[in-house]
């Protein structure tokens, strides 16, 4: 269980709200609004204050890396370091199937990141994230370059991953997506968490 | 054909024609130059003056507190040099203390080695030996210095998203900055290699070449010129690897984030 008390955060919240095992919250609201800040200051990546805690335990408990191995955060366009797609997992086998369920071709190991479009790039980090074995998953936006099959190849994908107890939270623009994924649904509007 | 041969003020000034020749080039050609020129040159007969007054006040006197002072100074100015030559460097005193700490500490640190190891001047701390050792320590720790951070400043906004990635998926804020802090060390300590390469195939160093023309052996003028290099390599080594490691432990923070708010604003 992911639960999250008071955090405040670049003169934003106070925030409260818990995720159970297994469930799966989805946050709307305008962009500009604080949907990115939100979940980069549960992962611990920009300075902010509060009780966050992971199965009773809390944050400070854990170093920074310790903290985002457990809870993952995947960003709308997250980043790559190396030149070739294969050097940024530490097992491909491991996410081989996966790749065939989200329409990459198998050689795309071997592919230069340069050459990736938006979407395949979005894929693939969130390939890259799962290969990591995160306990808790923030998605910001994670199908927002993909294609309709594509994109439900991919919520099928963190459906099972819910299904195996992470929580999940899911930063969404597109509000049919939101009642797809999620039973309990949040709009982030002044600065504050409004359920619907 | 030994010792030294003094230079009678006539004799400079009928080198300084050759500045007026140049005067004279860029007004054939309409270069606008000449103006720049003619306050260069001058800077250049009035700074140099100075400095030689200054040191032959100081080597008269050999006095540690003078000594000093001047290395004081010098130390000050390179760090205002430092931080001049960074495009987007550290906001507040941060740019200026971690280049001049780190620049102070190498240069001094090296320039004491050779002044009590190997010149063994006696006192150590005279300063016809003391300052041009440290000056040419200096120079060029201060350019390695400020050309690794001014790679690492640049390539942190830059690779903002590449670090940041690796930091959401549990790296260390050392091995996400790994790539930076190791392509500014490549290009603080590149000119040195390049320099060691270089030299005595293209033209002699300014020093050696000073020691000739006051009559020292070529050989020994050879020695004193290793020396010096090697220093310089020391120098620029421990300056421009402490600045890089301390930039990235300032443009991150203890729960391993990112800080690029910590850069001079744009």
């Amino acid at each position: 269980m992911l639960s999250i008390h008071n955090l405040t955060f670049q003169g934003l919240g106070p925030f409260a709200f818990e995720v159970a095992d297994g469930e799966c919250v989805a946050i709307q609201g305008a962009s500009g609004t604080g949907k990115s800040l939100l979940l980069r200051a549960i992962a611990d990546l920009d300075p902010n204050a509060g009780d966050v805690r992971l199965d009773g335990v809390a944050r400070e408990a854990f170093t920074g890396p310790q903290w985002r191995r457990r809870v993952g955060y995947l960003a709308t366009d997250a980043g790559w370091w190396r030149p070739r797609v294969g050097d940024h997992f530490a097992d491909w086998s491991a996410v081989e199937a996966d790749v065939e369920a989200f329409g990459l071709p198998p050689d795309c190991r071997d592919w230069e990141v340069a050459r990736l479009s938006t979407g395949e790039r979005q894929r693939l980090a969130l390939l890259r994230m799962l290969g990591g074995g995160p306990k808790v998953l923030l998605l910001d936006e994670p199908t927002s370059a993909l294609d309709e099959a594509t994109t439900h190849a991919v919520e099928a994908r963190i459906e099972r991953q819910r299904e195996a107890g992470c929580p999940v939270v899911w930063v969404t623009h597109d509000a049919a997506q939101a009642r797809r994924v999620a039973l309990r649904r949040f709009t982030l509007r002044d600065g504050e968490l409004q359920a619907g | 054909m030994n010792g030294y041969i003094r230079l009678e003020t006539l004799d400079l000034v009928l080198a300084a024609l050759l500045l007026f020749l140049n005067g004279g080039l860029s007004l054939a050609f309409s270069l606008g130059l000449e103006k720049r020129l003619l306050i260069a040159g001058a800077r250049m007969v009035v700074q140099l003056a100075a400095v030689g007054l200054v040191l032959k006040a100081l080597f008269a006197t050999v006095s540690p507190w003078l000594t000093g002072g001047v290395a004081l100074l010098m130390i000050l100015f390179a760090g205002r040099e430092i931080v001049a030559r960074q495009e987007r460097p550290f906001a507040g005193w941060w740019a200026y203390g971690l280049g001049v700490g780190c620049m102070a500490t190498a240069a001094v640190a090296v320039t004491l080695f050779a002044l009590t190891a190997q010149v063994q001047a006696d006192p150590w701390y005279h300063p016809r030996f003391a300052l041009p050792l440290l000056g040419m320590v200096l120079g060029n720790t201060m350019t390695g210095i400020a050309l690794g951070m001014d790679t690492l400043t640049t390539a942190i906004p830059r690779e903002r998203a590449a670090v940041e990635a690796q930091l959401a998926l549990g790296a260390t804020r050392f091995e996400a900055m790994r790539p930076l802090a190791r392509s500014a060390m490549r290009s603080a300590l590149m000119p040195m290699i390049n320099a060691m390469a270089a030299t005595g195939l293209v033209a002699l160093p300014g020093m050696m070449t000073g020691q000739i023309l006051s009559g020292v052996d070529p050989i020994e003028a050879t020695k004193y010129q290793l020396l010096i290099m090697f220093l310089i390599v020391g120098g620029t080594g421990l300056g421009s690897v402490s600045a890089v490691l301390g930039g990235v432990l300032r443009a991150t923070d203890e729960r391993h984030r990112l800080r690029p708010e910590r850069l001079r604003k744009v």
